[in-house]
């Protein structure tokens, strides 16, 4: 267990590496550059002044190497767009807002996700499935703006139950949190449901069976074990991806997250935001790719050995 | 009286194409300690019979038909109330009373769970006992049916083992609880010929030692000329013939019986014999004939063989058989 867990640290190490070497190169092939956006056109010396500033005047090469540098002693740089703060800090003052929010939707999207799964795989009637079955192709086809924007209008402005926007009460986050994790629900009552219903016709589900033991038992011990290992290694990338916010609800809930910084970050061509935050996020999601991977073969011994 | 008595067991499947008759009106019966051959090729109905026993049938299918009996009690899945009153009843027979083995110890063992887990699992299940108690009972188990260094094996997995050890496991499982009927469902299809050797004198110790009743169901003569008291052969959902080993090896009376003995290789024949295969392939139970199951494929069949199905004309006390061909009023319409 400790060879797997170390060899798929260091590949996720790798992975993180290359990463950040192609999103460099990659950010400083885009067209523009971070001072273009300026409306007031910079003379050639405040331009050869700026570059210098931040390093931009050296070769390409150079500056990767520096970059690499500094990367590997923790520092991010400065954003060139938000003068005179740390990108280390943009970070730490807008990731915890938004990872709450995610933290909260995933919890709601595996429970809800895995009882929606579990019942309608199991359900004997055909209106529990068909009704679970509805929800779950709703839930992906529906885009979670327009189901943020359903909810607004029914829960805050119709019922004025709670209101539009802000973090300020408790029940603020609920909306939020729905809007975020609807697509999650749907995805993990699919996997959950089709992998369950697959599990509980394997012969082995039989010789349970034939053991004299009760159906509580055969789906808990024998089946939700072997069914839960596809939900495992899909819950690291979902947690990641709610985690890391998304652009459309933070701006629909007027919520101060990280999804907006990255997206405004790449329209102005602000070099170390984008990298800071390409690195955050790509670390967050090796990492919990790496821990869905060892929680896998912790259920299923077979995975470690390549079996 | 006897341990299991199955009368006019019936049992379908619901497909989409209609209902597959897998089972048709089979009885038979089976006394404590003996051991009974079903014999049959693929689809004849013999695992879904004991699969209808048991009640471990696949969710479409249905016991439509019968009474079954067993250890003195009622288990018709329609003499209860509910089918919660069965399953519970059942629960309480299965891998205490009746163990069953199966077939392909490649998937019928669970993946993810330790040898250990998988077989302490009946031992609890039945007896007001410990943990430790019932791990002592299945390193014992595990001792009895020969895998070496049972204390190392009990906390590996299944990918951890050979697939003649892991046979070895699943009938492990099914003694658990030293049953009074053991259902072995093909139980050496799956193995090298080497571990068929090894697993069926296991079988036959138990039936020595074990005092335990044995159903053997498999498609080969050979294992159950070495194993059983009597022998069924299963054809299209019926017993055609039933008979004691010695009545079905030496004085075969079904044409599909003789069929079945003369396409057994037997390397002491000489070179020269050649093996009979029987033509074609057996009948289609959505649709099962209107006779005799066996007449597209019988070279003595009759007209009446098509049309009407053959009544059990009864040779001795153990030896019955389901043919136009030994009734004396076929013979009268015949002529």
């Amino acid at each position: 267990m400790l060879k797997y867990a170390i060899k798929r640290i260091v590949i996720g190490i790798l992975t993180l590496f290359i990463l950040v070497t192609i999103t460099f190169f990659g950010v400083h092939a885009m067209p523009g550059d971070p001072f273009a956006q300026d409306n007031k056109v910079l003379s050639a010396e405040a331009y050869a002044a700026m570059e210098a500033k931040y390093g931009l005047d050296k070769p390409l090469g150079e500056q990767y190497v520096i970059y690499l540098r500094n990367v590997l002693h923790g520092d991010f740089g400065e954003s060139i767009s938000k003068k005179g703060q740390q990108v280390s800090d943009i970070i730490a003052k807008r990731a915890p807002v938004t990872a709450r929010i995610g933290a909260i939707a995933f919890v709601v999207a595996l429970s809800i996700g895995l009882m929606f799964g579990i019942v309608s795989a199991l359900a004997k009637k055909r209106w529990v499935n068909s009704l679970i079955t509805l929800f779950a192709t709703l839930g992906v086809s529906i885009p979670g703006f327009l189901f943020a924007m359903l909810m607004m209008i029914i829960f805050a402005v119709k019922l004025n139950l709670v209101g539009i926007v802000g973090l300020d009460k408790p029940q603020q986050y609920i909306m939020p949190v729905f809007a975020l994790s609807l697509g999650s629900i749907s995805s993990i009552t699919r996997l959950s449901r089709s992998s369950l219903r697959d599990v509980i016709s394997q012969d082995y589900i039989t010789l349970a069976r034939s053991k004299g033991s009760d159906e509580v038992k055969v789906v808990t011990k024998h089946a939700l074990k072997n069914a839960l290992l596809p939900v495992v290694t899909y819950c690291g990338p979902m947690f990641a991806g709610l985690v890391t916010g998304s652009l459309v609800i933070e701006s629909l809930f007027s919520i101060p997250g990280i999804g907006a910084e990255f997206t405004q970050s790449i329209t102005n061509r602000d070099y170390t935001l984008v990298m800071g935050l390409t690195i955050f996020f790509g670390a967050i999601v090796i990492a919990m790719n790496l821990i869905s991977d060892l929680a896998a073969a912790i259920i299923d011994p077979r995975i470690k050995l390549g079996k | 009286m006897p341990l299991l008595e199955i009368k006019n067991m019936v049992t379908s499947f619901y497909t989409e194409q209609g209902d597959v008759q897998a089972v048709r009106g089979v009885s038979l019966h089976v006394d404590q300690g003996e051991a009974l051959g079903i014999v049959g090729e693929s689809g004849s109905g013999k695992s879904q019979t004991m699969y209808s026993l048991i009640g471990l049938l696949a969710d479409n299918g249905q016991v439509k038909e019968g009474q079954f009996t067993f250890d003195g009690e009622d288990i018709t899945p329609s003499s209860f109330a509910s089918k919660r009153e069965y399953e519970e009843k059942m629960r309480k027979i299965r891998g205490n009373t009746m163990g069953m083995i199966f077939q392909d110890p490649m998937t019928f063992l669970n993946p993810v769970l330790k040898i250990g887990t998988q077989l302490v699992e009946p031992i609890m299940n039945h007896n007001n006992c410990t943990r430790a108690e019932a791990t002592a009972r299945a390193l014992e188990l595990m001792n009895h049916v020969g895998i070496p260094s049972p204390e190392k094996r009990i906390e590996q997995y299944p990918f951890e083992f050979s697939g003649g050890m892991r046979q070895r496991i699943v009938i492990a499982i099914a003694l658990a609880n030293s049953p009074k009927l053991v259902i072995a469902d093909e139980p050496t299809t799956a193995l090298d010929v080497t571990i068929q050797a090894q697993v069926l004198e296991l079988i036959d110790e138990l039936k020595v030692q074990g005092n335990s009743a044995i159903i053997m169901i498999t498609h080969d003569l050979g294992v159950v000329a070495k194993l059983c008291d009597r022998i069924a052969i299963m054809y299209g959902g019926k017993i055609v013939e039933i008979g004691t080993d010695k009545e079905i090896f030496y004085e075969p009376k079904h044409p599909y019986t003789t069929g079945l003995l003369g396409c057994i290789a037997n390397p002491e024949d000489d070179e020269e014999k050649v093996l009979h295969p029987i033509p074609g392939s057996p009948p289609d139970l959505l649709n099962p004939p209107k006779g005799c199951p066996f007449v597209d494929r019988c070279e003595k069949a009759m007209l009446v063989c098509r049309d009407y199905e053959p009544a059990v004309t009864t040779f001795s006390e153990t030896h019955q058989c389901s043919c136009w061909l030994l009734d004396e009023r076929a013979v009268n319409y015949h002529e």
